[in-house]
């Protein structure tokens, strides 16, 4: 069994939804960034989403907009965050390592030889958010041949019709991208994520992952009420952006804080 | 394209021009992509559409715009005849109308109450802004802080035209971040927003429909020469930012085998400077905005900014259709620097008392240097597509005038 299919089914087990904390690689520099991924698990991070750097984000907001260009400015690169996952594996076999991006760098270091070496860093799946089920067969195979799950993205304008293109040859799990806009600012409304996880469940058995705008632990609490998991990203990253000092210190914190509200959910739900 | 009888044909049903085009948006976007894509094709079917449009381009627009055979400048330059379609003196001063009048129809037949729009040099924002004052609709024009600092005259006519002009600190501050923080507010307000692209970038179906009513162009064009002369062009000529002036004016001559075709990138300080914004002459093939094209980018598949002394020219890409184009050689094309370009501008100020715009003034520089290599019963057609008022503050600063 594959780590992600592994960790969700832990996850069922134990009745609970799992966190998905997304960080940048690389933000603010090599040496800060590996201390932040390190500590995620401990934190009580379920799956680590890596943000690959890309100078053109087109799907994010300011916050990780802004992580990319620091990432960008002090060596980050798609080499750079392979090394990074390389020494995370070190100490970590069991957490699973998603990386997200966008296509260009992807297709610049070469789609097949992206994905052998992603796979050979540590990595478990991708998310390639500018590369739509209609153009991704050029990647689809070689992450297929690396073991690479490829995770899919679903939105509030996907459709019942669109759904099953999306689905066909998703694999990891689902993402649900809660909101319409981009990533950090707005909000979704719990009774709204209901609905729409009820809906994609009843086209697939993937987990399903919700994120784009959860910042709180409450909000984390709410969302995961509904869904396998949480995704957290901005608020994390954002806090990079705030400490001038050490960053590490109270992203493992709010992580931990995620975590726990998380962790209540369902039990939450259930007394 | 594998039916290679014409160089028209292209794109494929899923937008792609050989390797290039495609549809790389994120999944917010793709429906929305698709539904215009649909809206764009009952409309092309459609004869009142096409009505309409001719209607607006006739009477508010001003077309056709005349084909004027530059004798001075023939003279001058002392070779090929050279003929100049003046879509300068469109409404608004840029060919950049004939795409938003045809854009801002569809999103009405579409029932879309609000438009958006990325704009460089500030010619597409203003021909956008128009449009939206036209026919009532809110306007947001998403320009990069660096440009609203160069094309200021253009900034205050979208404010007087009603826009909102949003300027982007993002990333560099030029015209692919706008692009990038239009993408942004459209994945943001999918339900009632259109986005009209000012080029032919971005994903399908852009390209091509961008194509499609800059084209107008191309086929005034082709009627007036065979009118004047008789007979088709040896040459077209026009600059390329993101290729849709140049676009519209070789696209119904593709298949002329006899008609050769030079397009004119900026090479800002020089192509190997690094400073400059010839996308296919100094980048390589990648994915932004949308589409796969040749882009300007480092090792990483990082995308580096683009220097021109021309806002209008100064975007790291290509329309995926001019790639193609290129690979398959069916298009030449050149570059001209900014020094070649305020040549150019003197030039035409000079001998034909037209002030054209930095943009078109690199097309000009490379006519003011074939020409003289070309037989006396030579012709070649450019595009003068803008007018150089907006640029005479930018130009003084850079031949030390003060205003
Ligand atoms: C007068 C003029 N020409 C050319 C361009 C470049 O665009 P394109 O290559 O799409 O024609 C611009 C863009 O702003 C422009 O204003």
């Amino acid at each position: 069994m594959s780590r992600l299919a592994g960790t969700f089914a832990r996850l069922k087990q134990e009745g609970r939804a799992g966190l998905v904390t997304y960080v940048m690689a690389n933000d603010p520099d090599a040496a800060t960034a590996q201390k932040i991924v390190d500590g995620l698990p401990d934190a009580g991070a379920d799956v680590i989403e890596l943000g690959l750097p890309f100078s053109d984000p087109m799907a994010d907001g300011p916050a990780i907009q802004a992580a990319a260009l620091r990432a960008l400015a002090n060596g980050g690169s798609t080499k750079a965050t392979f090394e990074l996952l390389r020494n995370f594996r070190k100490k970590n076999t069991a957490t699973p390592v998603v990386l997200m991006g966008y296509y260009n760098p992807i297709y610049i270091y070469g789609a097949e030889r992206f994905c052998k070496d992603a796979a050979a860093a540590g990595a478990d799946g991708l998310i390639v958010v500018d590369l739509p089920p209609e153009e991704d067969e050029e990647l689809r195979p070689y992450a297929k041949a690396a073991g690479l799950d490829l995770v899919r993205l679903a939105t509030p304008t996907t459709d019942d019709k669109r759904l099953p293109t999306v689905l066909e040859g998703a694999s990891g799990f689902l993402y649900y991208v809660a909101v319409l806009g981009v990533t950090g600012t707005k909000s979704a409304a719990a009774t709204d994520v209901q609905a729409a996880v009820a809906r994609i469940k009843r086209h697939t058995q993937l987990p399903v992952a919700v994120g784009f705008g959860i910042k709180t632990p409450e909000g984390a609490a709410a969302i995961a009420k509904h869904a396998d998991a949480a995704v957290v990203g901005s608020a994390l990253v954002q806090i990079v952006a705030d400490t001038k000092t050490d960053p590490v210190t109270p992203m493992h914190k709010l992580v931990r804080e995620l975590a726990a509200a998380v962790r209540g959910a369902k039990q939450g739900a259930a007394a | 394209m594998t039916a290679l009888n014409s160089y028209r044909a292209g794109p494929d049903e899923r937008g792609h021009f050989g390797i290039f085009g495609g549809r790389y948006v994120a999944e917010t976007l793709m429906p929305l992509i698709l539904e215009v894509e649909r809206a764009y094709t009952a409309a092309k079917a459609d004869p009142s559409f096409q009505k309409e449009l001719d209607y607006y381009l006739e009477h508010y627009v001003g077309r056709p715009s005349p084909l004027w055979f530059a004798q001075r400048l023939t003279d001058e330059l002392g070779g090929a005849k050279i003929y100049l379609k003046r879509d300068e003196l469109n409404h608004t001063g840029s060919h950049k109308i004939n795409n938003t009048m045809g854009q801002i129809l569809l999103a009405r037949r579409m029932g879309k109450k609000r438009i958006i729009a990325e704009t460089g040099a500030g010619q597409h924002g203003v021909a956008t802004a128009t449009v939206c004052a036209l026919f009532g609709m809110p306007c947001v024009v998403y320009m990069g802080a660096t440009d609203i600092e160069r094309q200021a005259p253009n900034v205050f006519r979208m404010k007087m035209l009603g826009a909102e002009v949003r300027p982007v600190t993002s990333g560099t501050g030029t015209l692919k971040d706008a692009m990038n923080d239009a993408l942004r507010d459209w994945v943001a307000n999918v339900t009632d927003t259109y986005y009209i692209i000012g080029t032919v970038a971005g994903p399908h179906p852009y390209p091509a429909m961008v194509r499609d009513f800059q084209s107008v162009i191309g086929v005034e064009a082709r009627a007036q020469i065979l009118k004047a002369e008789g007979r088709l062009p040896d040459k077209l000529v026009a600059c390329i930012g993101g290729g849709s002036n140049a676009m519209g004016l070789f696209h119904p001559f593709l298949d002329d085998r006899d008609v050769a075709m030079d397009a004119v990138e900026a090479a800002g300080l020089g192509l190997d400077t690094g400073k400059h914004a010839a996308s296919l002459q100094g980048g390589k093939p990648g994915v932004l905005h949308g589409n796969r094209t040749f882009l300007l980018m480092d090792g990483d598949g990082q995308i580096t900014e683009a220097h021109s002394i021309s806002a209008g020219l100064d975007y790291p890409g290509i329309g995926p259709e001019h790639a193609w184009l290129h690979d398959i050689k069916r298009v030449n094309y050149v570059a001209a620097t900014d020094e070649d370009a305020v040549e150019g501008f003197k030039l035409l100020s000079r001998t034909e008392g037209i002030l054209p715009a930095l943009e078109p003034a690199h097309a000009l520089a490379h006519v003011a240097r074939i020409a003289p290599k070309m037989a006396k019963d030579k012709i070649i057609v450019m595009n003068l597509c803008g007018r150089g008022d907006k640029d005479i503050f930018a130009l003084a600063e850079r031949l030390g005038v003060k205003l």
